[in-house]
C-alpha cells in the first residue's frame, strides 16, 4: 500500500525532500547484510510505498508540494531534479506568489478556501496513481503560516473528503524560541484543529533535533538543512519497510495503518514522538560496535527518562514498583521524572536481529494501567540494515513526552492572550477570541489527559 | 559600451553558452542594467575590466585587478558588477547633488533630509513611487543599489523571480501597455515605481542622469510650485488636486505585479511635500489597496532642524501615520551623520588597519572614503537605501529561513498603534576577508544592539523590547542566530507577556561585497524620546502661535486638527509609558483554564 506525502510551507517542503532523499539512498544502496532477493523485496517495498515509476524508469515521490510562495518550491524541485535519481511528479507542485506572513488566520481562512480545490485535485491526482493507498502524511510546521494554517485546513478536507485514508501530520515543534514570534499561537490553532481531525500527530521538536545535531553528529555550524536530514533519518527508520510478522520474510503491507493500530489506542492520545539509537557521524561510526542488548538498554532508559538522545540521560529514574500503590515520594518521583508510555513500538533492523531480548519493554510498569502490556508494546524487524548502521532501533510512542512543551507552549499562549496583544492580526482575518479559547480548552484538556496517565 | 571595458577578459566564454551565445547574452544586460554606466567610463582602477555577466568564473572574474580581488576571489559572483556601478552612482551623486562639493555641517544635513522625501512602493513584484526631493533621492539611490544588487547575483541575465519584485521587464520596441515580457532575457527594466514630486528639480535631474531608463514618464508626478515647507500645501492643496492622477497611476502600476504585496513610502517628517503629500497617499492608499501593507520610513528633523515649521509639520503627519500606516521605521539625519563620522574616525586613523573594502554598505556610492567626506548625504542616503534592500531581501532571494513583507508586522506589531520600529544596520562596513572569524560575526550581533548603530537616537538596551526581529543575510547558519540569542537575551529586557519576542531570518544571498550583514528591527519603547521631544518642540511654537496663519489660511485646516494631532500623539507616548511601567515588575504566570478531569 502507498503512502502520499503533503509538503507543506517552507519547512515541509525542506524536510520532505530530506525525507524522500534518505528513504531513497538507503533503500538503493548496496546489499546490506541481507541477500539480494530480500533486498530486492525491501527495495520494492519501500518503492511501493513512497514512489512511482515513469517511463524513463526515474522513481517519482508520491508527493504533492504546497507553498504559498514560490521560491522554495521551485528550489525543492530543482533540487529533487539535479540528484538524477528520483523526482517529483511534472505537476506536483502548487504555489502563489504571496504567503501567508506567519498568520495562521491567513492561511486557514484565507488561503485555504481560496485554494482548496486546485489543492485537493493535485492530492487526488497522486491518491490515483495508487494502486491502493494506505493515507497521507502531512509534512508541516506549527509555528508559521502556510504550513501550520493551510495544513490544518487541508488535513480537515482529508478528514472529509478520504474519510476511510489515515492522516498522519508530522509536526516540527518550534524552537523555545527566535523563530516566529507569534508561534505559540499559531502553534495552539495547529495542534487543536489537528486534534480533531487527524488520525496521529508525530511531533519533532527543532531544540531536541538540534541537539542532536550538536552532540552526536558533532556538528559545529548547523544549518536547517543538518536538522532536516536527521529528522529525515529518524523518520526513515520507521518508514522503511520492516517484516510483517515474526519469522516471515515478508514485508508489512500497510504502514501507517499497522502504526496506528499499535500506537493509537484511543482519541485522546494521539501524540507520537520518535527515539534512535544509535546516532552518531560517520568517524565516529567507524570506531564503535554494538550490541543489541546495550542499544535496547540504552534506548529503554531514554524512554523512561524521557530523553531525546543518548547522550546525558538520567540513570537514575526508575519505574515505580509494580503492584504497590503510587504514593508519597514515589508518586512525585514519578511526576518529575518518570515517562509513563500509553503504547510502545520498536523498530529494530540489522544483524542477528533476532537475537535480541525485548524483556526491558515488556514491563507492566512502562504503561498506564488500562491497556495491558501485550496490547501496548509491539516490535517491527527486519535484518536489513538501515542507513550506514549496522544494528539500530527506533522506539515510536505514545507517552507523556510532550506533557511539559505541550504545557510550556500553552503557557505561554495564555500568556500573550491575556494581555490581547497581537489578536487583531487574527480577528482581521476571522479568527475571533472565542475560537483561542476553544483552542485552548482542547489543548488544557490533552495535557490534563496525558498528565493523569 | 562594455564590451570596451571588459578589457583583458574579454567577451568570456560563458557557462550557459549552449542554451545562447554569450555575446547576445552581455549585450542584452549590459545595454540596460548598465544605464549608469555609460556616463562612467571615466574611472577608477577598481572598476576595471571585470564585468562578468553572463560568466560565473572566479579567475576571470578576477582578472581585472589581481591584488585586490584576492582576497574576494570566494565571491566571485559579486565582484563583475559594483566595481562599474560604484563608479556609476558617483555620476549619480554628480548630478543630483544640489549642493555639490563643499563640506557640510551638521546643520545642513539636516536640512537636508527635511526637503528631501519619496513615496516608494514596493510589491511582492515590488514596485516602487518616489514623491518629493528626499524620497526621490533615496529613491535614487534605492534603485541604483537595487540594480547592481541583482546584477550581482543574476549573472545569467534572464528576467527571473528576484528581478521582477523590483523591476518589470519591458520591449522597449512595443508602444503602449503591452511589453511587458514574463519570462526569459532581461530586456529593459523598468522600476516598479511612481515619482511624485511638487517641485521639478530632483525628478528632472533623475530623468535627465544615469538611471533615466529605468522610469518613463508615465510614472512620475510633479508640480511646479513646491509645498512651501506646510504640511497644509502638501496634504490638502495637493493632496486633493493630485488624488486623481495619482490614484491612476498607482492602479498602473499595480497592475503590472502578479501580487501586490507591499507599498514602501519614504518621507520626510518636517518638510511640505514629503510629510503632507506623503501621508496623505497613506490614506489612498488604505482606501484603494485595503489588503496591502504599508510600509512607510520616515525621516525624522532633528533639533537644530533649520526648517522652522518642522515641528508642526512632523506633529501633522505623524497622526497620519499612527492612523494609516501598517508599520513605520523612523530615521534621524543626526544618526545617520554620526555613524558616517564614525566610520571617517576609523578609516582616517586607520584603526582598521586598512581601507574599506571600495563595495561596501556605506561606500557602495562613494569611491573613496574623501569622496565621501565631501559628501556626507550620498552615505547617509545610502545607508537608508540599505535598509529598504537588506528589509526585502528575504522576500526576494532565497534563504533557509524566509521571511515576507507581511512577516514583519505580523510579529513585530503586537498592537496596531505601536508600529514604531527602530532598525539598525550591521556591520557598517567589513573588511576584505572572506571567511571570517566567528569572534566577528558575534560582533555584528553585539552591535546592533548598540545605541551607536541605530538609525534614530535611541537605545533599545536599557529600554523595554516588545519584539525583535533578526534579518541575517548571507553566510549565517541557524546555530550562529541562536548562540547570539542566547548570548544576548540577559542583556535586554521584554516585556512580560512576550519573553521570547525574537523573529528570525536567514537569507542565502549577502549583500553586494559583503560575506553576511544583519538588520535589527526593535519595537521598543525607546522610540518614546524622540516623540516626546518633538512634542516639546512643537508646543513652544503652538503656545507662541508662531506662523500658524500660514496653515489656517489652509481651506480645511482648523486649530481643531492640531490639537488632535498632539492628542493622537500623547496618547501613543502614553501606551509607551504604561509599558515602559510594566519594566520592573516580575514576570508572573497567569492562572490558566482549569480543566474537570
Amino acid at each position: 500500500m502507498s503512502i502520499v506525502t503533503l509538503q507543506l510551507g517552507q519547512c515541509g517542503n525542506q524536510i520532505g525532500f530530506e525525507v524522500f532523499d534518505a528513504l531513497f539512498s538507503d533503500s538503493h544502496c548496496p546489499q546490506r547484510l541481507c541477500s539480494k532477493r530480500e533486498n530486492e523485496a525491501y527495495q520494492a517495498s519501500c518503492k511501493e510505498r513512497f514512489f512511482s515509476e515513469e517511463e524513463n524508469g526515474v522513481p517519482i515521490a508520491r508527493a504533492v508540494l504546497v507553498d504559498m510562495e514560490p521560491k522554495v518550491i521551485n528550489q525543492t524541485l530543482l533540487k529533487a531534479a539535479q540528484s538524477g535519481r528520483w523526482k517529483y511528479g511534472q505537476h506536483s507542485g502548487f504555489c502563489q506568489k504571496q504567503g501567508s506572513g506567519n498568520n495562521w488566520a491567513y492561511g486557514y481562512s484565507v488561503h485555504g478556501p481560496r485554494h482548496e480545490e486546485p489543492i485537493l485535485n493535485l492530492i487526488q491526482k497522486e491518491a490515483e496513481k495508487c494502486d491502493s493507498l494506505s493515507g497521507f502524511f502531512i509534512i508541516m510546521s506549527m509555528a508559521g503560516g502556510t504550513g501550520s494554517g493551510l495544513g490544518a485546513f487541508v488535513t480537515q478536507n482529508l478528514q472529509d473528503q478520504y474519510s476511510s485514508s489515515l492522516k498522519m501530520n508530522q509536526i516540527i515543534w518550534p524552537y523555545g524560541t527566535g523563530e516566529v514570534i507569534v508561534q505559540n499561537y499559531n502553534s495552539i490553532l495547529t495542534l487543536s484543529h489537528l486534534y480533531r481531525s487527524s488520525d496521529a500527530l508525530l511531533v519533532h521538536e527543532n531544540d531536541a533535533v538540534h541537539k542532536i545535531c550538536a552532540k552526536l553528529m558533532n556538528i559545529k555550524h548547523i544549518s536547517f538543512s543538518d536538522i532536516n536530514q536527521v529528522l529525515a533519518h529518524q523518520l526513515g527508520s520507521v518508514f522503511q519497510p520492516t517484516y510483517s510478522a515474526e519469522g516471515s520474510f515478508h514485508y508489512r503491507r500497510n504502514p501507517l495503518g499497522d502504526l496506528m493500530e499499535n500506537l493509537v489506542p484511543h482519541p485522546e492520545f494521539k501524540m507520537l514522538g520518535v527515539r534512535n539509537i544509535p546516532q552518531m557521524s560517520e568517524n565516529s561510526l567507524a570506531y564503535s560496535t554494538f550490541t543489541w542488548a546495550g542499544l535496547l538498554k540504552h534506548l529503554r532508559q531514554m524512554l523512561i527518562s524521557n530523553a531525546k538522545m543518548e547522550e546525558g540521560i538520567d540513570w537514575q529514574v526508575r519505574p515505580p514498583l509494580s503492584g504497590l500503590p503510587t504514593l508519597g515520594k514515589t508518586s512525585l518521583n514519578k511526576e518529575l521524572h518518570f515517562n509513563t508510555s500509553i503504547a510502545n513500538l520498536l523498530i529494530l533492523r540489522g544483524k542477528d536481529v533476532h537475537s535480541a531480548d525485548l524483556g526491558g519493554f515488556k514491563d507492566p510498569a512502562l504503561y498506564t494501567s488500562w491497556l495491558a502490556p501485550d496490547n501496548a508494546f509491539n516490535v517491527w524487524k527486519t535484518q536489513r540494515a538501515f542507513s550506514k548502521y549496522e544494528k539500530s532501533a527506533a522506539l515510536v510512542s505514545n507517552s507523556q513526552f510532550l506533557v511539559k512543551p505541550l504545557d510550556v507552549i500553552v503557557g505561554k499562549a495564555w500568556n500573550m492572550f491575556a494581555s490581547k496583544a497581537y489578536i487583531h492580526q487574527y480577528t482581521k482575518f476571522g479568527i475571533e477570541e472565542e475560537d483561542f479559547l476553544d483552542s485552548f480548552t482542547l489543548l488544557e484538556q490533552v495535557v490534563a489527559s496525558y498528565r493523569n496517565l | 559600451m562594455l564590451t570596451k571595458q571588459r578589457g583583458p577578459g574579454g567577451p568570456a566564454p560563458s557557462r550557459y553558452g549552449n542554451e545562447e551565445t554569450p555575446v547576445h547574452v552581455h549585450g542584452f544586460l549590459t545595454e540596460k542594467l548598465s544605464l549608469n554606466l555609460d556616463k562612467s567610463v571615466t574611472t577608477s582602477a577598481t572598476c576595471g575590466s571585470s564585468v562578468t555577466y553572463g560568466t560565473s568564473a572566479p579567475s576571470e572574474s578576477a582578472v581585472g585587478e589581481p591584488g585586490g580581488c584576492e582576497g574576494r576571489r570566494g565571491l566571485p559572483r559579486s565582484l563583475g558588477w559594483p566595481p562599474c556601478s560604484m563608479t556609476q552612482s558617483v555620476v549619480v551623486q554628480g548630478k543630483l547633488r544640489v549642493e555639490g562639493g563643499t563640506p557640510l555641517a551638521r546643520s545642513q544635513a539636516a536640512s537636508f533630509a527635511t526637503n528631501v522625501r519619496s513615496v516608494s512602493f514596493l510589491s511582492l513584484f515590488l514596485s516602487l513611487i518616489a514623491v518629493g526631493q528626499c524620497g526621490n533621492q533615496i529613491g535614487c539611490c534605492f534603485w541604483d543599489l537595487a540594480l547592481r544588487e541583482h546584477a550581482a547575483v543574476n549573472q545569467k541575465g534572464i528576467y527571473d523571480e528576484a528581478i521582477s519584485s523590483f523591476f518589470r521587464n519591458v520591449d522597449t520596441r512595443v508602444v503602449g501597455d503591452g511589453g511587458s515580457i514574463s519570462k526569459g532575457k532581461i530586456c529593459s527594466l523598468k522600476a516598479r515605481a511612481v515619482l511624485i514630486d511638487m517641485e521639478e528639480g530632483v525628478v528632472n535631474e533623475i530623468l535627465q542622469g544615469p538611471l533615466r531608463d529605468v522610469f518613463d514618464t508615465k510614472q512620475l508626478i510633479t508640480d511646479i510650485s513646491g509645498s512651501g515647507n506646510n504640511w497644509a500645501v502638501g496634504h490638502r492643496v495637493f493632496g486633493n488636486l493630485y488624488q486623481e492622477q495619482i490614484l491612476e497611476k498607482l492602479r498602473k502600476s499595480a497592475e503590472h505585479c502578479d501580487c501586490l504585496q507591499c507599498f514602501f513610502i519614504i518621507h520626510s517628517m518636517g518638510g511640505g511635500t514629503g510629510s503632507g503629500l506623503g501621508t496623505f497617499l497613506l490614506k489612498v492608499l488604505e482606501d484603494e489597496f485595503p489588503e496591502v501593507y504599508r510600509l512607510v520610513t520616515s525621516v525624522y528633523p532633528s533639533g537644530e532642524d533649520d526648517v522652522i515649521t518642522s515641528p508642526y509639520n512632523s506633529i501633522l503627519a505623524m497622526k497620519e501615520l499612527n492612523e494609516h500606516a501598517d508599520c513605520v521605521l523612523p530615521i534621524d539625519n543626526q544618526s545617520l551623520f554620526d555613524i558616517i563620522s564614525k566610520i571617517d574616525l576609523m578609516v582616517n586613523s586607520g584603526k582598521l588597519g586598512t581601507t574599506i573594502k571600495p563595495k561596501s554598505l556605506v561606500t557602495s556610492s562613494a569611491g573613496a572614503s574623501k569622496k565621501r567626506q565631501e559628501k556626507p548625504f550620498d552615505a547617509m542616503n545610502n545607508i537608508v537605501a540599505n535598509l529598504l534592500l537588506n528589509l526585502t531581501s528575504s522576500a526576494r532571494f532565497e534563504g533557509s529561513l524566509n521571511m515576507d513583507l507581511n512577516e514583519i508586522s505580523m510579529n513585530l506589531v503586537p498592537f496596531p498603534q505601536l508600529h514604531y520600529l527602530v532598525s539598525s544596520l550591521t556591520p557598517l562596513y567589513t573588511l576584505a576577508d572572506v571567511n571570517i572569524p566567528p569572534r566577528r560575526l558575534d560582533q555584528m550581533f553585539s552591535d546592533a544592539f548598540s545605541k551607536h548603530h541605530q538609525l534614530i537616537q535611541a537605545d533599545p538596551k536599557h529600554n523595554l523590547y516588545l519584539a525583535c526581529a533578526l534579518m541575517v543575510r548571507g553566510n549565517v547558519q541557524i546555530s550562529d542566530l541562536r548562540r547570539n540569542i542566547e548570548r544576548l537575551k540577559p542583556s535586554l529586557q521584554f516585556v512580560s507577556w512576550n519573553q521570547e519576542g525574537w523573529k528570525t531570518s536567514l537569507c542565502s544571498v549577502p549583500p553586494v561585497g559583503h560575506s553576511y550583514s544583519l538588520l535589527a528591527l526593535a519595537n521598543n519603547t525607546c522610540v518614546k524620546p524622540t516623540f516626546v521631544e518633538l512634542r516639546e518642540r512643537f508646543m513652544r511654537l503652538y503656545k507662541k502661535k508662531a506662523h500658524l496663519h500660514h496653515y489656517l489660511q489652509i481651506e480645511g485646516m482648523e486649530e481643531s486638527c492640531f490639537t488632535e494631532a498632539v492628542s493622537s500623539l500623547s496618547a501613543l507616548i502614553q501606551e509607551y509609558n504604561q509599558l515602559d511601567a510594566t519594566k520592573s515588575m516580575p514576570v508572573e504566570d497567569l492562572p490558566r483554564l482549569s480543566i474537570a478531569v
